[in-house]
């Protein structure tokens, strides 16, 4: 338990060491905010409910889209495929803690970090900019740190997987892309999941890229209440547990080719 | 004009030479272009369910939005085809490339640019190529030889400012490597605003928009002449023939502040 | 060919003191270095990690520009007509590669023609030139990442020579190289000094590859020139000493030898300086066998390192 604990540090340090990187983030996750906020602004301005949202839900969805891109780190993750790249995957193959644990336990202390310095500040300055929805219910932000504590978890077990294709490609570089690219979509970082028509919108809220981004921002918002709530969180939880253990399938298949082939 | 002439020559095998280099990743290069054409489509795709909702957005309807997205789409498609490896220039620094690059009889911007040409770029100009297509297609356009030459005009002073913003932006590199990712709220974001009708950001980021970082000039008013619709915010839109003046006016601006920037990595080293 | 005169250049750096300040820091990389260099001469450049040599090629070579003093390289100030330079001198990097990775070796040297605009006939001439002197034949359609040291090595020497310049620096080239490749870099370096009057500036912290190749060397250290003299004097003096550090059964006193003298001890191990015009070190070992149980041994260089900080004590710099 102490080694995941270590981890979970080391993986906080090492990111808090880019002090100049994280400012240009955190300064571009702004900017994009604003933007992308006057967008939604516009369309609520002509129509004040969208989507079970208003102005104000809308602008919170932009401003916590833009603070959770990289605690969830949903763009370009591939510091596994790295490792499998130069060969370096076979010391951590080789230590006695869980592969996958290890990792995910680097992951979180990541994403504790950028939650901190790439989360709150543009957040406030989004709601020092705009009117935003924020709750006052302490039951609701318990509800939500838990949400987004799955939401990173299940981030994180498709990067895991993502990135275990640099077993097979050396080149992992355009799978890591597409599915980057396509996962943000359908996450709904672009445009809200419940902005969209109802046959879209329904096939995409079942898959689980909607438990990233979308469900902890409508459990923020007091959109999931009650056992709507606990469904949410059930959710999340169900579909990191399975896509996990399909990274531990997945990862047992790379172990053995890697043994029969002496790499 | 023969100095033009080699320069030329010099950058096509420069330029091949990284199209060479890249096409022996076969797989990853196909994926990147469709990784490329998703992206325009998940921002188009969000214009269109936005419109949904909507029959205008800002007083525009959704065939305008989309001349508007397809013009600022295609120049920026040239742009980053042309330049979009600046974003490595922090990475040239620290590996020491950019010191190679001034030991060599070119000029330091140049070798840059010349560096790689991304073909993967090509997918999000031919989305935005399509978006246009759709737009004209569904627009009743009082066509004139002005506004048939406004098209490719505002193409061309539009890919023109991209490029003076994107040099300026990434000269960055040359006093701190670490803040590049600034320059993506300048680049990107400035893809995504000029995108769609100004009048529907803040007063201060048209005031922005129009004379400071002059991307209302990229799209904007060039689409308010060629559509025929009076500006709802500042000027006119006989503006839109100030585009290539703003062009240029941009682009000498990059230059300076490219230099400024290689005299200061000379003086300082890195 | 290259003057330096009263050459210096500070640099201002900045460390993190506590969690917001930072603190400034005056650093003279190169602190009024002066020598010159003719046509035709080679020259080894020379001093320990952080001495300043690759801040003066930096200067010499027009990436840097010096904070004050003046510089002329083949005629022209670096700074300000870089450029110009570029076509008159050649430059081959240690850690920084001029040749384009993922392509095959021969399509570097043709993208080079084109940077360098070298009229095809010679190119052609001086491809094929270059590419007998240093063996490049079997791997010229080799792309560059999948060459070892030694062969990038000998591509790095001829990209850089494709444009016929006056006069080549060299930055650290046999770093990491091993042996054979080290020795085939030597022979072609002296071999176009003599043969093609090419002026070299060879910078590097091994000393034999200046005792081979540079009649005259330049030692620099904390960005002052030391000694700027002939190499044979160096060697003879420093060059010819050699350590033998010798592993033995047990822990004795230091062995006495009649030529060589024990400069250090630690437990079971000795250091055991010597001459290698006064013994050699075949005899030595069996002198220390005949006097204790040997365990293990190996031999020492004389490293720059210690040649100057002997030489900065003034021991004995000839006149």
């Amino acid at each position: 338990m102490r080694a995941y604990w270590e981890t979970a540090v080391r993986g906080y340090r090492r990111y808090a060491t880019y002090r100049g990187a994280t400012f240009a983030g955190a300064f571009t996750n702004t900017v994009f905010g604003v933007m992308r906020g006057y967008v939604l602004l516009a369309l609520l301005e002509a129509r004040p409910h969208v989507g079970g949202y208003d102005a104000s839900d809308a602008l919170t969805y932009v401003w916590l889209t833009q603070a959770m891109i990289m605690i969830t780190y949903l763009w370009g993750w591939n510091e596994l495929a790295l490792r499998i790249v130069s060969g370096d995957v076979a010391v951590d193959l080789s230590r006695p803690i869980d592969f996958q644990g290890y990792w995910l336990a680097g992951d979180l202390g990541r994403a504790l970090f950028h939650a901190i310095f790439r989360g709150i500040p543009p957040f406030l300055l989004g709601g020092l900019l705009f009117a935003l929805h924020i709750p006052i219910d302490p039951r609701r932000w318990l509800a939500f740190i838990a949400s987004l504590v799955l939401a990173t978890v299940l981030s994180f077990s498709l990067r895991f997987i993502v990135n275990l294709s640099a077993f097979w490609l050396l080149d992992y570089r355009g799978i890591l892309n597409v599915t980057t690219l396509t996962w943000t979509f359908l996450a709904g970082f672009v445009i809200p999941l419940n902005f969209l028509p109802e046959g879209p919108r329904a096939v995409l809220e079942a898959l689980p890229f909607a438990g990233i981004l979308q469900v902890p921002i409508d459990v923020f918002l007091g959109k999931r209440l009650g056992l709507d709530l606990l469904g949410a969180l059930v959710f999340q939880a169900a579909w990191a547990a399975a896509l996990l253990l399909a990274g531990r399938l997945l990862l047992a298949a790379a172990v053995r080719r890697l043994v029969v082939q002496g790499g | 004009m023969a100095e033009r002439l080699a320069q030329l020559t010099t950058y096509r095998w420069l330029a091949g030479a990284s199209i060479r280099a890249r096409a022996q990743y076969r797989l990853t290069f196909a994926l990147d272009f469709a990784a490329q054409f998703v992206a325009g489509l998940s921002d188009f795709l969000a214009i269109l369910v936005i419109f949904h909702h909507l029959p205008q957005l800002g007083g525009w309807s959704l065939p305008e939005v989309a001349f508007l997205y397809g013009m600022a789409g295609i120049s920026f498609a040239l742009t980053d085809l042309w330049i979009g490896q600046l974003d490595t220039l922090g990475q040239m620094i620290r590996l020491g490339t950019f010191d190679v690059f001034l030991v060599r009889p070119l000029g330091s911007l140049f070798q840059v640019v010349a560096s790689e040409l991304q073909l993967k770029r090509l997918a999000k100009a031919g989305q935005a190529a399509a978006v246009l297509a759709y737009a004209l297609a569904n627009l009743h356009i009082a066509w004139s030889p002005a506004r048939i030459l406004m098209v490719a005009v505002a193409i061309g002073s539009g890919a023109a400012i991209f490029s003076g913003v994107w040099i300026a932006g990434s000269a960055i590199s040359f006093w701190t490597t670490d803040v590049q990712e600034i320059v993506n709220s300048f680049t990107y974001g400035g893809s995504f605003l000029t995108s769609y009708p100004i009048n529907i950001f803040g007063a201060w980021t048209r005031r922005l928009l129009a004379f400071v970082v002059p991307m209302a000039f990229v799209a904007y008013y060039p689409s308010l002449f060629i559509l025929g619709k009076p500006d709802a915010v500042i000027g006119q839109p006989a503006l839109a023939f100030a585009s290539p003046l703003i062009a240029g006016l941009t682009l000498l601006a990059a230059a300076a502040v490219w230099r400024s920037g290689v005299r200061h990595y000379r003086s300082t080293g890195s | 060919m290259i003057e330096a005169d009263d050459l210096r250049k500070t640099f201002t750096v900045y460390r993190r003191a506590g969690r917001l300040r930072r603190e400034r820091r005056l650093v003279t990389a190169v602190d009024g270095v002066s020598f010159a260099v003719g046509p035709g001469e080679m020259v080894g450049y020379i001093g320990p990690n952080g001495a300043g040599k690759s801040t003066t090629i930096k200067m010499l070579t027009g990436i840097l520009v010096p904070s004050s003093g003046k510089v002329s390289v083949a005629g022209l100030a670096p700074a300000r007509r870089r450029t110009e330079l570029a076509r008159r001198i050649g430059v081959v990097f240690g850690n920084r590669s001029l040749l384009w990775w993922d392509l095959p070796l021969r399509d570097s040297f043709e993208l080079l023609r084109h940077i360098y605009r070298v009229p095809a006939a010679q190119y052609r001439g001086r491809l094929a030139e270059l590419g007998e002197l240093l063996d490049l034949g079997p791997f010229m359609d080799t792309p560059v990442r999948q060459l070892s040291l030694g062969q990038r090595m000998r591509g790095e020497l001829t990209a850089a020579l494709l444009h016929a310049p006056k006069v080549l620096f060299l930055d650290e080239p046999t770093v990491g190289l091993d042996i054979v490749s080290k020795a085939r870099v030597r022979d072609f370096l002296a071999e176009l000094n003599r043969e093609r009057g090419v002026t070299v500036l060879l910078t590097t912290h091994d000393l034999s590859d200046i005792e081979r190749l540079c009649p005259r060397m330049v030692i620099i250290d904390h960005g002052k020139v030391l000694y700027d003299g002939g190499t044979v004097e160096i060697a003879a003096r420093f060059g010819g000493e050699r350590t033998l550090v010798v592993d033995l059964a047990e822990s004795r006193p230091p062995l006495r030898l009649a030529r060589g003298s024990v400069v250090r001890t630690d437990g079971p191990r000795q250091w055991i300086k010597f001459r290698s015009d006064e013994t050699t070190a075949a005899t030595l070992i069996a002198a220390v066998s005949e006097q204790a149980q040997l365990v293990d041994l190996s031999i020492e260089e004389p490293s720059i390192e210690e040649v100057v900080r002997r030489v900065y004590t003034g021991e004995a710099v000839p006149a």
